[in-house]
């Protein structure tokens, strides 16, 4: 055996790639459950990738025939339907993961200096595998897979001049039809898979450089051993490999009991309205975007100045999660050590985000049409109140917080219209939400001490 | 400090659910019971006599749909062996054939037992007579659930305006005639108090529970057809999951054992 | 790190204990994997038992029918023809059909038929070589075949040759005889290829 392994090290540097990536891969001691999930992250796509590929042996990519294929998938190939809905609660299985994992980053300050790359690739992660579920939706040819694809495409259309040209080149027809699924076909099972693979690939190469953060947001590596060797780091194999076992057993535990016991999930994983073939000709009564794409749907829905500039919030509010680490510059990372007042600024942040999911499943009706005017509001400020953040001790919160107020006065103003009495009338209570916000961001810090003071950051991790 | 700032979220959370409610029809429950074969075989005898003339069900087969109501044709699917197995599963073949099958190929024999449920009629006629071609009802279990099905199968009733001559209160305007009124008779909407509701006009062949049962039988037939897999798949869930709590306890163990070494 | 005391035993049944569950999951898990290759319903009721009316086939003529894809030969075989097989046995390989593979119980006689049914040979039209479907030569002696050719089928594709109870002959790249497949009789005149007494083909 230790022969064998002479050979190929002689070769190949498999020892060695052992050793920088697991057996002598330094990580922090005090991981939490937070850690979980960068390791189920990966499981999922090694899911998806082997159900993905048997789905491929039996799927037909052409509008005549798809639909039916995926009920042969489902009925007449053994074991199918194991296996589609291995790959369809995956998909779902896989955002809720990697949203997990970026609010670990997001509490833990995981973005910052030295991790800044690894969270730019990430966020490339996280627009690739949106546009791989986006290809992916299309392929079962039902009329929420058509619709859906027909919305998000036409979203090309708002961009002024060349819009309507692009969303045709895309199609490659004049409406959603077979070469649009032949070439979404293409990409979802050959090009985006590549792309994700490699840059997964480069995410764990970037982390490996410059080492785990953690709860603490201490950096480890400043404090070594004689040997050199970092007083709080524990080899990642065997003590984390052991750990994210477990976690991946608790983690099936779930998978699986949705795939066997709900797979629709309510109509969240597998939307009822995909149960019926594309319909050119027929709108489903209620057309919502799969779950995970539904926060930025609302935002898209709420910026009713034109269809461009809706698109542009939508994109906007995804770009702005990747500039997290040039808008927040306070030096601590972990929440632990911040000011309550960021505690409640994320917390609020993350209720504003499901909040934003919630409503892109929901029909659009003048309440709920301004509550998401409101949440996407409160979305975009959370990035400014994280930039005033930056600098507790300086920062003049109270006038931070009437310069904000004023603005979205300021946007109420302009959009209130007394003979739109339903509208109007939700405009006036609703103002409650992101001047609550704000009052709970920026004005209790500015006059309450105890929510802006900051705690020391220990030297070593803490437990 | 924390949970407050979690009691905040919820308030702001609860208008959102309080409006969660509102909205849908009122449908009252199917009350199938997927297992029970007999109802299947009803249901499937009722969907072939009266409405495969227009919908098929060309994403299922005879011979599966023949062994998930309890009459394989299969003799390794019979549960018996060697000549005892040959004989249920002749007998079964002759039944479903008899019975379900009125199709035929294109030698004019009755289509084989492994053969799709397609329908008879050419698309492109029905498309002519009713608007729009007849959906293929592969799927229609879960595209509208079981309650809709059997409401809507005793929501027909006598509208004029209609081309069809019949209106339905849970599917408005609908292009499909009331195929069933020879069982079930005519309704009529009647105005109350309360909204609108049907009652029998004229009596059809069957009694208002009887048809219930017809309708709830030709539910329990879709709803299954819908998806064929969720009759076996909770079986191997409870296999998974009990696997998967011996592996998660053998882990934790192996995690615990290892981390000793960590201070 | 410091203690020394590790319970070397313990962890080795650990990792051995979650290795095995692990295992029996992950190979569960590959099951319906595995067994998506097979068969669909589809490829199975298309590979149902072929029924083929033997009144039309006349005397000396071969017909192909198609079953799960692939071309099954069903021949009418003269008087003349039967009496010739024997004369062949001293030049195949396995003229007594012993290798149980090419051939149901009730085939494996000089005829490679159903007994009182000897004019009709069933076979699967395909070389037991390279999977070539062999080309049927009835006549005696043509030129290109030699003297001693007494009718049987010839092999485009690398030259095996059988004769007309499917036999291969010795000396070609042919290692077994053609495979007679399961069949029965429904009737008098009517055959179906994949199903007998013992049920459908595997």
């Amino acid at each position: 055996m230790q022969g064998l392994l002479n050979w190929i090290d002689a070769r190949f540097p498999l020892t060695k790639v052992w050793n920088e990536h697991l057996a002598e891969y330094y990580a922090p001691k005090n991981f939490n459950f937070w850690y979980f999930f960068g390791s189920l992250a990966l499981l999922v796509l090694v899911i998806q990738i082997v159900s993905g590929i048997f789905l491929t042996m039996h799927y037909k990519p052409d509008a005549e025939m798809a639909y039916a294929s995926v009920e042969y998938i489902m009925r007449d190939v053994p074991g199918g339907w194991f296996i589609r809905y291995m790959h369809s609660t995956g998909a779902s299985a896989f955002f809720i993961v990697v949203y997990l994992h970026m609010f670990r980053g997001l509490i833990y300050g995981s973005y910052k200096g030295p991790r800044e790359l690894v969270w730019l690739i990430g966020m490339a992660i996280y627009l690739a595998l949106m546009a791989e579920a986006f290809m992916g939706y299309l392929l079962p040819w039902g009329n929420m897979s058509y619709w859906g694809a027909q919305v998000i495409i036409n979203l090309f259309n708002t961009i002024p001049v060349i819009g309507s040209d692009v969303s045709t080149w895309i199609r490659g027809d004049y409406v959603i039809a077979d070469a649009t699924l032949n070439r979404l076909f293409a990409l979802h099972v050959a090009a985006l898979p590549l792309v994700l693979v490699a840059l997964v690939f480069v995410h764990i190469v970037a982390l490996h450089v410059v080492g785990s953060n953690n709860p603490d947001g201490v950096e480890i590596k400043k404090l070594k051993d004689e040997n050199g060797i970092p007083l709080d780091g524990i080899p990642f194999h065997p003590y984390y490999t052991v750990k994210d076992i477990v976690g991946v057993g608790v983690f099936l535990l779930v998978f699986f009991a949705i795939i066997f016991f709900g797979p629709e999930m309510g109509g969240y994983f597998l939307e009822h309205a995909n149960f019926e073939p594309a319909n050119p000709l027929k709108t489903p009564e209620h057309i919502a975007p799969v779950w995970y794409f539904t926060p930025f749907y609302t935002v898209l829905r709420a910026v009713t100045l034109s269809p461009f500039m809706g698109t542009l919030a939508m994109f906007g509010a995804i770009v702005l999660l990747a500039l997290l680490p040039w808008i927040d510059g306070n030096p601590i990372k972990s929440w632990r050590y911040r000011s309550k007042a960021h505690t409640i600024n994320i917390l609020l942040f993350a209720a504003c985000f499901l909040v934003l999911g919630y409503l892109g499943v929901k029909p659009v009706i003048p309440m709920l049409k301004e509550l998401g005017t409101r949440m996407t509001e409160i979305y975009f400020m959370f990035f400014i109140v994280l930039w005033i953040h930056s600098k507790p001790g300086k920062a003049n919160f109270v006038m931070w917080f009437l310069i904000l107020a004023a603005v979205i006065v300021g946007i109420d103003l302009f959009r209130y219209n007394p003979e739109a009495t339903d509208d109007a009338s939700q405009i006036v209570w609703q103002w409650i939400f992101p001047i609550g916000y704000l009052a709970l961001t920026l004005l209790l810090p500015g006059v309450v001490k105890s929510f802006n003071t900051e705690k020391i950051v220990p030297e070593r991790v803490t437990s | 400090m924390r949970k407050k700032v979690i009691a905040f979220a919820a308030t702001l959370l609860l208008p959102v659910s309080l409006m969660a409610n509102s909205g849908g029809e009122n449908l009252e429950p199917a009350n199938i019971d997927l297992h029970d074969h007999k109802s299947l075989q009803n249901g499937a005898k009722y969907f072939v006599n009266y409405c495969m003339g227009c919908h098929g069900l060309k994403a299922s087969r005879y011979n599966r749909i023949a062994k998930d109501m309890g009459l394989p044709v299969n003799p390794k699917q019979t549960g018996k062996t060697g000549k005892e197995a040959d004989q249920v599963a002749d007998a079964n073949a002759k039944l479903i054939t008899e019975n379900l099958i009125f199709t035929t190929d294109e030698e004019g024999k009755p289509s084989s037992l492994g053969s799709l449920m397609l329908s008879s009629i050419p698309p492109k006629d029905a498309a002519k007579w009713f608007g729009a071609p007849p959906p293929d009802l592969s799927t229609v279990g879960r595209l509208r659930g079981a309650d809709w099905i059997y409401n809507y199968l005793k929501s027909f009733y006598l509208d004029p305006k209609r081309p069809t001559g019949v209106n339905n209160t849970v599917f408005k305007n609908v292009g499909m005639p009331h195929v069933l009124w020879e069982l079930q008779g005519w309704q009529k909407l009647e105005e109350g108090e309360h909204g609108h509701h049907l009652v029998l006009d004229k009596p059809g062949k069957l009694s208002p529970e009887e048809y219930d049962v017809v309708v709830r039988d030709l539910t329990n037939f879709l709803t299954y057809v819908g998806e064929p897999a969720q009759l076996v798949r909770k079986k191997y869930g409870v296999f998974a999951m009990i696997l998967l709590v011996i592996f998660i306890g053998v882990a934790y163990a192996m995690k615990k054992e290892f981390w000793k070494d960590i201070h | 790190m410091e203690n020394s005391e590790v319970d070397k035993g313990r962890r080795r049944f650990l990792i051995g204990a979650t290795s095995v569950v692990g295992a029996v999951g992950t190979a569960a898990m590959a099951a319906p994997f595995l067994n998506s290759w097979n068969p669909s319903e589809r490829a199975k009721a298309a590979g149902a038992p072929a029924e083929v009316n033997l009144s039309k086939v006349q005397e000396g003529q071969l017909v192909r029918v198609i079953w799960r894809k692939k071309p099954v030969w069903i021949v009418n075989r003269t008087k003349e023809m039967l009496d010739n097989l024997p004369s062949n046995d001293p030049l195949l390989k396995d003229p007594g059909s012993e290798v149980a593979t090419q051939q149901p119980d009730y085939a494996k006689n000089p005829f490679r038929t159903r007994e009182g049914k000897e004019k009709f040979l069933v076979l699967i039209g395909i070389c037991t070589h390279l999977g070539c479907s062999p080309t049927y030569r009835p006549e005696l002696a043509p030129p290109d075949l030699g003297a001693d050719w007494k009718g049987g089928w010839y092999c485009p594709c690398h030259g095996s040759r059988f004769d007309l109870a499917g036999r291969v002959f010795k000396n070609v790249p042919a290692p077994t005889n053609l495979v007679v497949p399961v069949y029965s009789y429904k009737n008098e005149n009517t055959i179906l290829i994949g199903l007998d007494e013992n049920g459908e083909a595997a």
